[in-house]
């Protein structure tokens, strides 16, 4: 799940040993799905951010170390919930299907 | 000030989407989206270029205002139908503006741009464009804004309520964690203050919860409905959308929005700020 993949979102300009970067891409089996929204819940489950996908499927957050949820909603889709770790020196890619 | 008068429903939009004195206006925080696709006759406002001063800290004046929807064809008597990203926050932001410069019917989209295209509701990138009005704006009512002065003098006496989430009240961020982080000196909060997220306001779609849930969210976490209340969070659209709750929705007299917010307050010399996840002492 860490290190930038191949084909994820540039880093340009993005220092990650100070932002604990948090990011990916929405999918509808193989199809990225723009405009769905992706949600950022706290380790207690509380909402800390929200982002719209860009028309690649991409997000990215610059949380905090720690323990996150993702919670995608998109249209004609249930809600998708996906755990995941942020850390600095490490950005966390996410491939959510919905 | 009531859910019937302030608040509109996306059927609502689409059965008047075509009156002639509706005018749908799109404010979002990512100032692009408009332009890739927006609910059919709606205008945009830019929260930055538009909205605020270009060179001091500041919102646009009385004057700037009246300039800035006279050239956008917007009327006095207009029915003005707000929505956009981010759960409503900007159109929320720029609804107090509305209010703040005396404008008679102005309404927000329940659920914003995301309740509507999760419904796959039509978008269209057409151009718009309004004729040119001439607007008249009132003064501003100062009724509805705060300022760092009256807000020292209320700790500890009035309702202030921190909207942001958890970890900027408690000074282990400082911005909202899809922004860089960045902006004010310190981290924290204003001393007793209540940790209210906006969030907790709205469903996960955007749409805002029942009177019933959100008065019982307020109380809960220890607002006096009987005290004038202050609400802020880091640059006060956030907080925009909890005065519109509060004041708008739940028909809360003497409700105030304090857009300096934690940018202007956690750079101040001299004043209190309290850390991590409880209130505080005044």
């Amino acid at each position: 799940m860490c290190g930038a993949k191949q084909g994820g979102l540039d880093l340009k300009g993005v220092d990650i040993d100070k932002e604990a970067v948090i990011q990916g891409q929405v999918l509808r089996g193989e199809e990225p799905v723009g405009g769905a929204y992706v949600r950022l819940l706290d380790a207690s489950g509380e909402f800390t951010a929200e982002v719209p996908t860009s028309a690649t499927g991409h997000f990215r957050f610059f949380a905090k170390p720690g323990e996150w949820t993702l919670r995608t909603l998109a249209p004609k889709a249930d809600p998708v919930d996906r755990q995941v770790v942020a850390q600095y020196g490490a950005v966390a890619e996410v491939a959510v299907t919905v | 000030m009531s859910r019937e008068s302030a608040l509109v429903s996306a059927d609502w939009v689409e059965e008047h989407k075509s009156d002639a004195n509706v005018v749908l206006i799109e404010v979002d925080e990512d100032v692009s989206a408009y332009d890739a696709g927006h609910i059919a006759g709606a205008i945009k406002l830019d929260w930055k270029d538009d909205l605020q001063d270009p060179v001091r800290r500041d919102f646009v004046n009385q004057q700037q205002f009246q300039e800035l929807l006279s050239a956008r064809g917007v009327k006095n008597d207009d029915t003005v139908v707000l929505y956009g990203g981010n759960n409503n926050w900007f159109a929320a932001y720029a609804f107090w503006y509305f209010k703040l410069y005396g404008h008679g019917d102005v309404r927000l989209l329940d659920g914003g741009r995301k309740r509507w295209e999760l419904d796959s509701r039509e978008l269209t990138d057409d151009v718009v464009k309004r004729e040119a009005t001439e607007y008249v704006a009132k003064e501003p009512d100062l009724n509805i804004r705060a300022f760092r002065g009256e807000v020292e003098e209320a700790i500890g006496v009035k309702n202030l309520v921190d909207v942001r989430s958890p970890d900027e009240y408690a000074g282990r961020l400082l911005a909202p964690a899809h922004l860089p982080q960045e902006q004010a000196q310190r981290a924290g909060h204003i001393p007793t203050a209540a940790s209210i997220p906006w969030s907790k306001a709205a469903n996960d779609d955007g749409t805002f919860r029942s009177d019933e849930e959100l008065k019982a969210l307020y109380a809960d976490a220890g607002v006096d409905f009987g005290k004038d209340t202050i609400a802020y969070c880091r640059i006060g659209e956030r907080s925009a959308h909890t005065w519109f709750v509060l004041h708008e929705l739940l028909g809360q007299e003497n409700v105030k929005n304090y857009d300096g917010s934690w940018t202007e307050w956690g750079s101040l010399v001299g004043v209190p700020v309290a850390l991590g996840d409880e209130p505080g002492q005044a």
